[in-house]
């Protein structure tokens, strides 16, 4: 096991230094923090004096190392629109996509299981055929079109729920700002967060009903039945703890890619979270804040990634993670 | 060629297909959509791109059948004054243009890739697979994104907006190859080992004649498969690129632009310069998808999971 997660470390620094690099190609590349603080009246000797005190004329990679050493101490550079430390910002708008996400994974798993259970159940019943229909449909609508028609109806037609924005929010200390403790908030959560469980929820049920129709077609399912054990005792005891192995692989990486649409729904709701800041950066060409989501985001992919193998050697004996082959 | 439809009639392809009817009227509803699309000059009743044609007295008219509608606007016009049914069907013929495209790039790129991987194995084969994984696994939305936010502050808005069509081919067709990749490599892989390649190499053939003229002919019904699939993600992702603003420009309209654009005058009230281009995306990867779904199960291949 620990060799194992040696290993997994290892190559989560890997990423990030792949991830690092190509985030300081792009900043070194694109942004000139000189012409950004510098006027028009500035005068060549000046830039090249700034330039020199900056160290912008250091070889690369040396430049590449100080961005490195930098980083590792949480300086990721400051914005050119905000005039503050990027990580800062980033810290800031993380609250409200936390929130936004986690609401939307618990209306995600909340549902999926059982209606993903129900339709591998009854596979002819006219409801799976309903359920299995709609998440078809479900699929084909993109979620900035699924967050726009919520709109329309809930907040422009009947008025029922808060259109943009998060609501209320209390301060929990330092920079963690939450929503759910009070009700404008909570009220604010609801269309986006059914908007980010809209794509992921046919996902999601199409996967538990194939798990769990591939369960039960196992041998150890028909010995039970012949066992003459009652049924609910071998859906939900035999079959479903076998069903579940998959379903945390697959729910983990589509955290990380839920990250994506988060850009979309927030985009909608002008949700104040990181994605909607992200675009906000890229408007504004605000490139330190542009590479630090990069790296941000890349952080998140490698560390779900990691999380989700770790909890997969856990849970699954059979799993081989130390073995060169294992999967 | 009469031959060569009676064969066609005649084949277990045609049967399924007539016996679905699900599959004939998607079937049918796609081939209406490309029609129109090539045909949108035709048939259009307004230039949305001729400036001249364009009056301030139409900006925001409601569809036909609602009160204040025009009959020369069937469905509404935009805050441009642009009919809706034209500029939907310019935007449906880019989006289709950009989907087609960008398929053909991904379809390229993982054709030689997978092939490469197959053939050669080893290290080019670990090295190329990994580098898949993790395109995948930072899922390809994302890097869509990413790589367009990129071209869009280096190259800058106007020259983004200049070459916008070209620039979402390429996006769209670098951030997905890996599907492509994954699938190819995987029947190659199978292919290679039997008999036939066998045989080309004893005979001495080249690896590449080998690679492209022996095993790829034999891998084509997975990438048939997984090409319908693939082009209904990237009409989706270009619609949600266009959307972000990462994508085409407004006055050169594609579906994500101008649900984009009607987006930002809901709450006037004008629902119809986003809802109308909102239901044809639907319908359209609709289609795509059940096609998809069809192909997939008459075929079965044994394609990658996730």
């Amino acid at each position: 096991m620990l060799t194992f997660l040696l290993k997994r470390l290892g190559q989560l620094v890997l990423v990030m230094l792949v991830i690092s690099f190509i985030a300081f190609l792009i900043q070194s590349q694109l942004g000139d923090p000189v012409s950004q603080m510098s006027g028009m009246m500035t005068s060549p000797a000046e830039r090249a004096r700034l330039r020199h005190s900056l160290g912008l004329d250091d070889p690369f990679f040396v430049q590449y190392a100080r961005y490195l050493g930098n980083a590792l101490h949480g300086d990721f550079g400051t914005s050119y629109f905000f005039k503050r430390p990027t990580i800062e910002i980033i810290l800031e708008k993380l609250p409200a996509t936390l929130e936004l996400v986690l609401v939307a994974a618990l209306i995600v798993i909340g549902l999926s299981i059982p209606l993903g259970i129900y339709a591998a159940i009854h596979p002819r019943s006219p409801i799976t055929r309903l359920i299995m229909g709609v998440s078809t449909l479900g699929i084909s609508i993109p979620v900035f079109l699924t967050a726009i028609l919520l709109l329309l109806v809930f907040s422009q037609s009947l008025g029922v729920l808060p259109s943009y924005g998060r609501g209320e929010v209390v301060s929990l200390g330092g920079w963690y700002s939450t929503g759910f403790l009070t009700v404008d908030g909570l009220q604010h959560l609801i269309l986006p967060a059914i908007s980010l469980s809209s794509i992921m929820l046919p996902l999601f049920i199409r996967l538990v009903r194939s798990e769990m129709m591939e369960s039960l077609g196992q041998e150890y399912i028909r010995f039970a039945r012949a066992k003459g054990l009652k049924k609910n005792t071998i859906y939900y005891k035999h079959a479903l703890k076998n069903a579940m192995l998959p379903l945390i692989t697959v729910g983990g990486v589509q955290i990380g890619i839920a990250l994506a649409y988060t850009i979309l729904t927030e985009s909608v709701f002008q949700w104040p979270g990181v994605g909607f800041m992200f675009l906000e950066a890229v408007n504004r060409a605000d490139i330190p804040l542009l590479t630090t989501y990069i790296v941000f985001v890349g952080f998140v992919f490698v560390l779900t990634n990691t999380v989700v193998d770790l909890l997969y050697g856990i849970l699954d004996p059979r799993v081989n993670v130390v073995g060169e082959k294992n999967r | 060629m009469s031959a060569l439809l009676k064969v066609f009639l005649r084949s277990d392809l045609f049967y399924h297909f007539r016996r679905d009817k699900v599959i004939v009227v998607s079937f049918t509803i796609l081939v209406v959509m490309i029609l129109m699309a090539l045909f949108a000059p035709v048939i259009a009743p307004h230039d949305p791109y001729d400036l001249s044609a364009i009056d301030v007295m139409d900006i925001e008219l409601p569809p036909t059948w609602m009160e204040g509608g025009d009959p020369r606007f069937p469905l509404g016009a935009d805050n441009q004054g642009r009919g809706i049914l034209s500029t939907i069907l310019y935007g449906l013929r880019t989006s289709l243009a950009i989907g087609f495209f960008a398929v053909a790039l991904q379809m390229v790129f993982g054709i030689v890739i997978g092939l490469f991987a197959a053939y050669y194995g080893g290290i080019l084969d670990q090295l190329l697979m990994r580098l898949a994984d993790v395109q995948l696994s930072l899922s390809t939305l994302m890097m869509a994104i990413i790589i367009s936010a990129i071209f869009k502050t280096s190259l800058g808005a106007e020259f983004f907006a200049n070459h916008a069509v070209s620039i979402l081919v390429v996006v769209i067709g670098v951030a997905e190859w890996p599907q492509y990749a994954r699938t190819i490599r995987a029947t190659a892989l199978a292919e290679k080992s039997k008999e036939y390649v066998e045989a080309a190499k004893v005979m001495g053939l080249k690896p590449l004649r080998i690679m492209f003229r022996h095993i790829l002919p034999n891998c084509l019904s997975p990438i048939l498969v997984i090409s319908t699939v693939q082009i209904a993600n990237a009409i989706i992702s270009e619609a949600a690129l266009s959307f972000l603003g990462l994508g085409m420009p407004p006055d050169k309209p594609s579906l994500g632009s101008l649900i984009s654009n009607g987006f930002d005058y809901l709450s006037s009230g004008s629902w119809w310069i986003t809802l109308f281009p909102g239901l044809v995306l639907v319908v359209l990867t609709l289609v795509v998808n059940l096609i998809g779904d069809w192909l997939r199960d008459l075929f079965n291949p044994k394609l990658y999971k996730g």
